[in-house]
């Protein structure tokens, strides 16, 4: 077993370090862990809640050995995730997983609620390279809109929001301005796509990319277990979103169409709606 | 170098020249490595990757009778040299699963063994019929789970039990039926010729070994199931050990398993007595392309060692 492996995977527990509020829903925890403290953007660790659960989370952010994760409550996990506070014990492992490559040039990315949350920690590192970073914001209503405050610096200019009821910037869905943009500019002005939201959303972007030859990539979510690439738990085609992603490009995305944004495997191992 | 992958696909008649091909319990191998029960096997796509990345043979996921969801995460926790699992055998049912058997011999040349458990010796062969109905060319009964309780271990430790569920495997199927031994017990042996008095055509050997993890700070067994069972390097020399007992004194081909890693692990255990390896945890460190890897280097090994075939190098380790 190479020591890397070992070393990542070793369950390592760590006291959270600060809690803050994002919107009612959603919370950002920053905690001590020189290991996923290197993790490039769009990687992902697996935090234990003792006792509870233990669950896959993008890395938001790193910062010296400090590393921010952030949780909505969508379930019995992250619920008990959100009771804790700072000076409470966690455990966690990795990171692990593929990354987002670093492109230059004409750079759009987009994001879909707590999808943001990879992308801003890509937007930090493609705003030294790129030749325009351009960001489009999707979410349910106002409050839902994640870290605007934080990606308006990075971007060349204003990030384009939009919620579904339209609380705030344009009342439509995130994907609805990207396609604009691919019919004004195309693949001329675009050197990558990168997205990161709910997989109806990532399959409509692709879609859409596709159809205007932009290269993609895109992080994908399943259900995990292992994380390391052995149990199966988080197949789509042959891919293992834990180890062969969860990045996947256009190509591969392409082998995986007939999954994206339509099925999943569930607990016990069946098929289900994604 | 042959390639592994087209040599699989070619058929028996071509393989005549194959120095890595091998048989077990009537199963014919296009080399001497398989996939160990439980590792990338829900879907069809995960075992045909597996194939094309040069495995002999491919061992699914453990099927029941009814859907089992699994325990909560934590399910898997690193060890030293090893990873301690308790997944609660996840799977979705034979039902189920019967058309998914169906579809992955579409894709697929390798034999595909499907892993059986049940809470009875009729269950037991209630899944079997299905799944090798449904195309599996053998099945291997999963008698030696350590982490779920009335089923795998608790059967496979107890002579009794075992002699009644593979009488009635053997009696619901014409394939070969492959028992997956229990390295939790005093003397394996016992259990290996008890499978093989009841018809058992060849013995995996072995299942995980009984394991636990305990986190310092919080004072906590790891995994949500407390117990689970170690894989890995760390039970290599046990592992071999056990075929090593098993191949001195029960005349039933054997598949060696456990923390096969490198083509030396794997050349130890046919030297063993072990007719091909299964290998698992491995894939963690090594990704699907470890059975080319250990192929090529057995490979490599017989023709150093002046050997035609791998059945030439079985059992060469035993002391006379």
């Amino acid at each position: 077993m190479s020591d890397k492996l070992n070393a990542n995977n070793t369950i390592r527990t760590t006291r959270i370090e600060s809690v803050k509020t994002e919107n009612p829903t959603t919370k950002t925890y920053t905690f001590t862990d020189p290991r996923c403290a290197k993790a490039k953007p769009g990687q992902f660790l697996m935090l234990w809640i003792p006792h509870i659960d233990e669950i896959p989370l993008s890395i938001m952010n790193t910062t010296g050995n400090a590393v921010s994760v952030t949780v909505k409550n969508v379930g019995d996990a992250t619920k008990h995730l959100h009771t804790l506070k700072r000076g409470d014990t966690i455990g966690v492992r990795g990171p692990f997983g593929n990354h987002f490559t670093q492109q230059e040039g004409n750079i759009l990315l987009i994001a879909g609620g707590t999808g943001t949350a990879p992308l801003l920690y890509l937007a930090k590192q493609l705003a030294v390279t790129a030749k325009r970073l351009s960001f489009i914001i999707g979410a349910k209503t106002r409050n839902e809109l994640l870290f605007l405050n934080q990606l308006e610096p990075l971007c060349t200019e204003p990030p384009t929001a939009t919620t579904e009821d339209g609380t705030y910037g344009l009342k439509c869905l995130a994907t609805q301005p990207l396609e604009q943009l691919l019919a004004e500019k195309g693949a001329t002005q675009l050197d990558m796509v990168y997205t990161c939201g709910p997989e109806h959303m990532t399959r409509q972007v692709f879609n859409l990319t596709e159809k205007h030859g932009v290269p993609l990539e895109a992080s994908l979510e399943r259900l995990m277990r292992c994380g390391i690439g052995i149990c199966g738990s988080c197949m789509i085609g042959k891919y293992r979103v834990c180890k062969d992603g969860p990045v996947f490009n256009s190509q591969r995305l392409r082998q995986v169409k007939d999954e994206l944004g339509i099925s999943k495997l569930g607990f016990d191992g069946n098929r289900i709606p994604a | 170098m042959i390639d592994l992958n087209r040599e699989n696909l070619r058929g028996n008649t071509r393989l005549k020249s194959n120095p890595l091909k091998t048989c077990l319990g009537g199963l014919e191998l296009g080399n001497p490595t398989a996939l160990a029960s439980g590792i990338l096997s829900y879907s069809p796509e995960s075992l045909q990757r597996i194939a094309e990345a040069g495995a002999g043979a491919v061992v699914t996921k453990s099927i029941g009778v009814t859907p089992r969801m699994g325990y909560p995460n934590p399910t898997v926790v690193q060890a030293n040299c090893g990873i301690i699992n308790a997944m609660g055998l996840p799977n979705p049912g034979i039902a189920e699963y019967a058309s998914e058997i169906t579809f992955t011999k579409t894709v697929t040349k390798v034999p595909l063994i499907v892993s059986v458990y049940g809470y009875s010796a009729e269950e037991y062969a209630e899944v079997a019929k299905t799944a090798t109905e449904a195309g599996a060319e053998a099945v291997e009964l999963n008698v030696s789970c350590p982490h779920v309780k009335e089923t795998g271990s608790e059967i496979g430790q107890n002579p009794r039990l075992l002699t009644q569920v593979v009488r009635q495997v053997k009696a619901a199927t014409t394939k070969p039926v492959i028992v997956k031994l229990s390295p939790n017990v005093t003397d394996i042996v016992e259990l290996a010729r008890a499978a093989t008095k009841a018809g058992a055509d060849a013995l995996t050997a072995v299942n995980t070994v009984r394991a636990i993890a305990i986190d310092a700070e919080t004072a906590l067994p790891i995994l949500s199931n407390t117990r689970g069972g170690l894989s890995g390097p760390a039970i290599k020399p046990i592992a071999l050990r056990a075929v090593y007992d098993i191949y001195e004194q029960v005349d039933t081909p054997i598949f060696g398993c456990g923390g096969v890693t490198t083509w030396q692990d794997a050349v130890e255990f046919l030297l063993a007595g072990a007719s091909a390896v299964q290998i698992g945890t491995a894939i963690a460190t090594q990704d699907p392309a470890v059975f080319q890897t250990v192929n090529r280097g057995i490979q490599a090994y017989l023709k150093k060692k002046k050997f035609r075939s791998v059945k030439e190098i079985v059992g060469q380790a035993k002391r006379k």
